[in-house]
């Protein structure tokens, strides 16, 4: 008996999913959404699942994951669950609003956009776009375009659901708002939740994000986060991304920054076995400031690729990119960093730096930062090390009776710091403080109070 | 407690250490000099473990142990210290987090319990004023940004949170001025007692005008050429080394 197999691509895969469920997908979502849909899946016949020919993914290859037969929500499962029961922030005096999406969808069903304080709106991607068109349309798609990322143009084709946040002009968000990304399915899954965020004039909020996975079936992500920050508005965002070693995580960040705002974002990687983060930031008006910071520790088989577009489209604006990272037994990453000044961003501040440190001769990091400058007038660098612990200072702790596991430990920790400081909340910072230390000393493999025990 | 027998050490091949033999009792002060590349600091680095140097001949009993049979750690909590030529910076290690975990290291390792943070605190308080140290540098990261003289002082600030048995005190003298080599000599004298020893390694006499030595020994071209009590320092400040060269061994 012989047994033929027809490789199928990836990308018809989804061109077929596309087709048969079509009805359902634009069921429920407003015509300027599908008519959006329809413009991203003609992008994504043409484009596909990024290959490794193509520059941007070139140390990923997203095609060999999403060949897998994951189940695709088109539609939210009904899993209920009582989430004190298997979840519970560890920072109680952090005093978040905690929001929910399971499996990419809105899990408060019951109350799917909820009113904060000052006329602010959290609540579901999909129910706001029926609500609120006009400010949906005005932002939607206006910043992750289809055209450029075939990764974008998938998530925008099946859009159904994923995280809304409105806050007004003049508007504070006092509590930070915590939003916990679960995925929990009896069978592997992938998520494409689509979020949005529109901060108007000098307004602030705060964001933490969690992501974790509660059950032990591979998951996939790709999920595409756009952010509009208007004039004068400060937003930070926080996320700890802390999935088992069996998900696949793709996701995209688009900013686009108005005159003067101010935009924090911190991106701490614990586990997850391939992270694919993307982190898109258009200065988009004068005196505007970006920080942006990573921190990956991995270890055993685990695969992160950092890639940041940073672009100075006008003067005045400074960004910082800091990202680092640890590599222990076999992991592999990538940092590629790109920031670009345009002609009349004079008297830009733009810096750019990437330090690994690699435990065994079996990691592998590349690292490329890159600088693409047309203004006459500006103050930027870059910079990557890739390197080992520094002999010196481990034997220097040896040598006052610090074990060398101790002392590489201290020596780690005290290289993470320098993103973990960053961190704006305090009570955040200590927690991420803690689990940053746990999970260098191999005690991490869950969330503390998780019942679930995934990882 | 330390007898050294036919030294022999060398680095990337080359022999840096020729055979050298010595040994400290406790209670004893032992001065090593010696000319720029004779060995001096290799034979410190040896002591206290570090692996960028083989030993190829020749052993070495701390309290009857085979020194090389412990790690740079062991020989630490077994009471040696090292301090360093050239203290190193650890950017994001704060002083405190450092001396406490070497304090509780060091106290596991001879099986006692962690020290409270009141109690280390205050001993951290009390050694701090034995050195001059300035507190504020206490709450810094290790030596970042600490000058030349106050990486030294935090050297014998260590030394006297440790306590140790043997100290081995390498060029602690260079690049300090008057004062600062008054405040690092008090420290070591006040440390000293029955029970334990020090060697000073230094290319100087001036420095045992403070620390005043039992032994003073000329190291050259990886070995001892010439032993001999304090006189000897005095002795090679007026003449140089030059007279003992020619003779090599005497």
């Amino acid at each position: 008996m012989s047994l033929e197999t027809v490789k199928i691509e990836t990308k018809d895969k989804f061109i077929e999913l596309y087709h048969e469920n079509q009805d359902l997908l634009k069921s429920d979502s407003p015509e300027y959404i599908n008519s959006i849909r329809e413009e991203a899946f003609n992008h994504f016949q043409k484009l596909g699942i990024p290959t490794k020919k193509n520059e941007q993914y070139k140390y990923t290859n997203l095609d060999q994951e999403f060949n897998n037969d994951y189940k695709t929500y088109i539609s939210p499962k009904n899993i209920k669950f009582q989430i004190e029961d298997i979840f519970k922030c560890d920072v109680p005096e952090l005093n978040t609003k905690v929001v929910l999406l399971l499996n990419g969808w809105y899990y408060d069903r019951e109350n799917l956009l909820e009113e904060l304080p000052g006329g602010a709106v959290i609540g579901s991607f999909q129910k706001a776009a029926q609500v609120y068109p006009d400010l949906i349309k005005k932002h939607f798609a206006q910043y992750a375009k289809s055209e450029k990322d075939g990764m974008v143009a998938l998530n925008t084709a099946f859009v159904k659901d994923g995280l809304f946040l409105y806050v007004p002009k003049g508007v504070t968000i006092e509590k930070p708002i915590q939003i916990i990304n679960i995925l929990m399915d009896e069978e592997s899954g992938l998520t494409q939740h689509r979020n949005l965020f529109i901060l108007e004039e000098n307004s602030e909020a705060s964001i933490v994000v969690c992501d974790h996975t509660l059950s032990t079936p591979n998951f996939l992500t790709n999920s595409v986060s756009e952010f509009f920050i208007d004039k004068n508005a400060r937003f930070d965002f926080s996320r700890m991304q802390n999935e088992h070693n069996g998900s696949k995580q793709v996701s995209h960040l688009y900013f686009q920054q108005e005159r003067d705002s101010k935009v924090n974002t911190n991106t701490i990687t614990l586990h997850g076995g391939l992270i694919r983060s993307n982190i898109n930031v258009l200065l988009n008006g004068e005196g505007c400031e970006n920080n942006t910071y990573g921190l990956y520790l991995t270890d055993k088989g685990q695969h992160i690729d950092n890639y940041v577009h940073m672009d100075h489209a006008y003067p005045n604006c400074t960004s910082n990119q800091l990202f680092k990272g640890v590599l222990d037994d076999f992991a592999t990453g990538a940092f590629n960093g790109k920031v670009l000044v345009r002609k009349d961003a004079q008297k830009t501040q733009a810096f750019q730096a990437n330090n690994n440190i690699l435990l065994t001769d079996d990691t592998d990091m590349n690292t490329k930062p890159q600088l693409e400058i047309y203004a006459d007038d500006v103050k930027c660098s870059h910079g990557a090390t890739v390197g080992q612990l520094d002999e010196d200072a481990l034997f220097y702790l040896r040598a006052r009776g610090i074990k060398k596991k101790e002392a590489k430990l201290l020596l780690m920790y005290a290289f993470a710091n320098d993103v973990i400081k960053a961190i704006k909340i305090p009570a955040l910072q200590e927690r991420i403080q803690d689990l940053v230390d746990k999970r260098l000393r191999g005690e991490l493999s869950r969330c503390n109070s998780c019942q679930m025990h995934c990882c | 407690m330390l007898s050294i027998k036919n030294l022999h050490a060398s680095i990337e091949g080359k022999e840096i250490l020729k055979g050298i033999d010595l040994e400290v009792k406790p209670g004893e002060v032992h001065a090593i000099m010696g000319p720029n590349g004779s060995g001096k600091s290799t034979l410190a680095s040896v002591l206290a473990g570090r692996e960028l140097f083989e030993v190829t001949e020749g052993k070495v009993k701390y309290f009857g142990k085979d020194l090389f049979d412990l790690s740079p750690e062991e020989r630490a909590s077994e009471g040696i210290f090292l301090g360093f030529q050239y203290p190193i910076e650890i950017p994001g290690v704060s002083m405190v987090n450092f001396m406490k975990t070497a304090v509780n290291e060091q106290r596991k390792h001879k099986g006692l319990e962690p020290m409270s943070s009141s109690d280390f605190l205050k001993l951290m308080r009390e050694k701090k004023e034995l050195v001059e140290l300035d507190a504020a540098l206490a709450n810094r990261s290790v030596n970042e940004g600490f000058s030349g003289g106050e990486k030294k002082r935090n050297e014998i600030f260590q030394m006297a949170m440790l306590e140790p048995k043997l100290s081995i005190l390498d060029e602690t003298d260079s690049g300090l001025d008057i004062d600062a080599l008054r405040i690092v000599a008090n420290g070591v004298n006040k440390l000293k007692s029955a029970d334990n020893a020090t060697i000073v390694i230094t290319h100087y006499q001036r420095l045992l005008d403070y620390i005043v030595p039992d032994y003073v020994h000329v190291l050259y071209n990886g070995k001892i050429i010439k032993s001999g009590g304090k006189d000897l320092a005095l002795e090679l400040e007026e003449k140089g080394y030059d007279w003992l060269k020619k003779g090599e061994t005497v």
